[in-house]
């Protein structure tokens, strides 16, 4: 599904990815890990195209995406803020998302699924920040991609929200969909993920199953078992 | 990038600015014409206008608009578009809803005053036609300086910079070197210094096609007989072209290149 080899990435004289490899499987759903500023956001920036790489190759589907735009078809995107136009109302731009990349009937189901009606016609600058994340997650999940990208998804949701997302997230496993997830919340990750992989220092620390990082770092529970890998590097 | 084009267009035309800089054109064709009771005296006097305000205007909208539509572009980049028509889009957008504004504001009280019956429609079309130029130039150089500069104060910094240069500093120079070297001669240097800076290069053309000319002396003489001709006209109107042309280039081969 996504194939990355020897990925260099530099801002300014700060060295964020530094020969990164990772292959993805089809299907399942994976947790991209690290500390601030390991490189998560950056990694899955250059997968969409939005950061370009100094070195390095990136594939996804079977494509390199180098120069090229058509394969964010087949991607579904959810960026870390909602940052959107402050003066859209929020069926504008459903309306907007949809004439750009095509047809969907899926925002129906999603928008009374985290129950948007009401806001619907009111301005993106107005709305509250959980808001303006279920907004994000509507716009997200309507195109039914293969891949679908989620950063920090659980931001700003209420604890009925949050039980809504893993719903979400589970059911768009179950049609065979590759999910990458990255977020801080290790409760969060350790109940919906299948893989997680560690980013360190710009590198791929560990790649594998959460009962895998708990033997390795000979830790009971996944919390404490990240704590040490982090610990153990920093120290 | 006509989608692109269409809701950056719609996104302006609901901004109040538009119909601020709408209104201000309005009122001042209007006042224009009550003040001078004619419209040849009028449309010289919008040109010095023109000339110098289009371009702050196209400067200062430009990198508002980029900054202003950052999350905007940011959203986009994530959709299957290309780059460069994401932000060709905006550049086209802000550039034409600038040059409607402008046409729109000056037109409807010239043609209330009775541009058709008079012979006047030229000039001013003229005077319409580089101010369309211009505002397309400024933005492009506007949207660069934006692209380059992620830090807001700076952008606005360099866009105030460059059109203090080019409108106001680049003649000071100009003249100085004029001064300078007199005991040369000059024609030719001046007409291409002329030709290097888009700001006096319109004013040039409006000036000569006005038929003002005899007001610039012998230096005016050798610019009458270049831009006076169609040949001066074509080259004059390539040249803004280009000035359209390199800017936006810009914008693609940055745009390419940019981290987000």
């Amino acid at each position: 599904m996504i194939e990355i080899k020897n990925l260099h990435k530099k801002f300014g004289k700060n060295q964020v990815l530094s020969g990164l490899d990772l292959e993805i499987g089809e299907g399942g759903i994976f947790a991209v890990l690290g500390p601030n500023g390991s490189g998560k956001t950056t990694l899955i920036k250059c997968l969409l195209g939005m950061v370009i790489p100094d070195k390095g190759t990136i594939s996804v589907l079977g494509e390199n995406i180098k120069n090229s735009s058509d394969y964010r078809h087949r991607i579904d995107y959810l960026p870390q803020i909602a940052n959107f136009p402050t003066n859209l109302k929020v069926k504008e731009l459903i309306t907007m998302i949809k004439d750009l990349r095509g047809k969907t009937d899926l925002d129906k189901e999603l928008i009374s699924l985290f129950k948007l009606e009401p806001f619907l016609d009111k301005k993106l600058g107005n709305l509250s920040g959980g808001t303006k994340q279920k907004v994000n997650l509507v716009l997200t999940f309507m195109f039914d991609s293969p891949l679908v990208i989620l950063d920090e998804p659980t931001s700003g949701l209420d604890p009925i929200s949050l039980i809504r997302l893993k719903k979400l997230i589970q059911a768009e496993k179950a049609k065979g969909k590759t999910v990458l997830i990255t977020s801080h919340i290790m409760s969060f990750v350790e109940e919906i993920s299948d893989e997680i992989v560690f980013l360190l220092e710009g590198k791929i620390y560990f790649k594998g199953s959460i009962s895998e990082l708990k033997n390795k770092t000979n830790q009971p529970d996944f919390e404490h078992a990240i704590a040490s890998i982090l610990t153990d590097n920093h120290a | 990038m006509l989608k692109i084009l269409k809701y950056s267009f719609y996104d302006l035309m609901r901004s109040r600015w538009s119909y601020v800089y709408f209104a201000f054109y309005l009122l001042l064709g209007v006042v224009l014409l009550f003040l001078n009771n004619d419209l040849s005296k009028a449309v010289i006097t919008l040109m010095n206008v023109i000339i110098v305000l289009v371009p702050l205007i196209g400067t200062i909208f430009g990198v508002m608009y980029y900054y202003n539509s950052k999350e905007f572009t940011e959203l986009l980049l994530a959709q299957p578009l290309k780059r460069s028509s994401i932000f060709l889009g905006q550049y086209l957008g802000v550039a034409i809803s600038l040059s409607m504004s402008l046409i729109l504001g000056l037109g409807i009280p010239f043609i209330f005053y009775g541009l058709f019956k008079s012979n006047a429609i030229w000039d001013f079309s003229l005077l319409l036609i580089t101010g369309t130029f211009l505002t397309f130039i400024f933005t492009a150089l506007a949207f660069n300086i934006a692209l380059s500069n992620e830090n807001r104060i700076k952008g606005f910094g360099y866009a105030i910079l460059l059109w203090l240069f080019l409108a106001i500093i680049y003649d000071g120079i100009f003249l100085m070197s004029l001064v300078i070297f007199e005991d040369y001669p000059l024609d030719k240097l001046s007409l291409i210094g002329t030709m290097l800076n888009p700001i006096d290069l319109s004013r040039t053309l409006i000036l000569l096609k006005l038929d003002i000319s005899a007001l610039l002396g012998y230096t005016g003489a050798v610019f009458k007989q270049f831009f006076g001709t169609n040949f001066g006209l074509i080259v004059s109107i390539s040249m803004l072209t280009i000035w359209i042309i390199m800017p936006v280039l810009r914008i693609i081969f940055k745009a390419k290149k940019k981290d987000f």
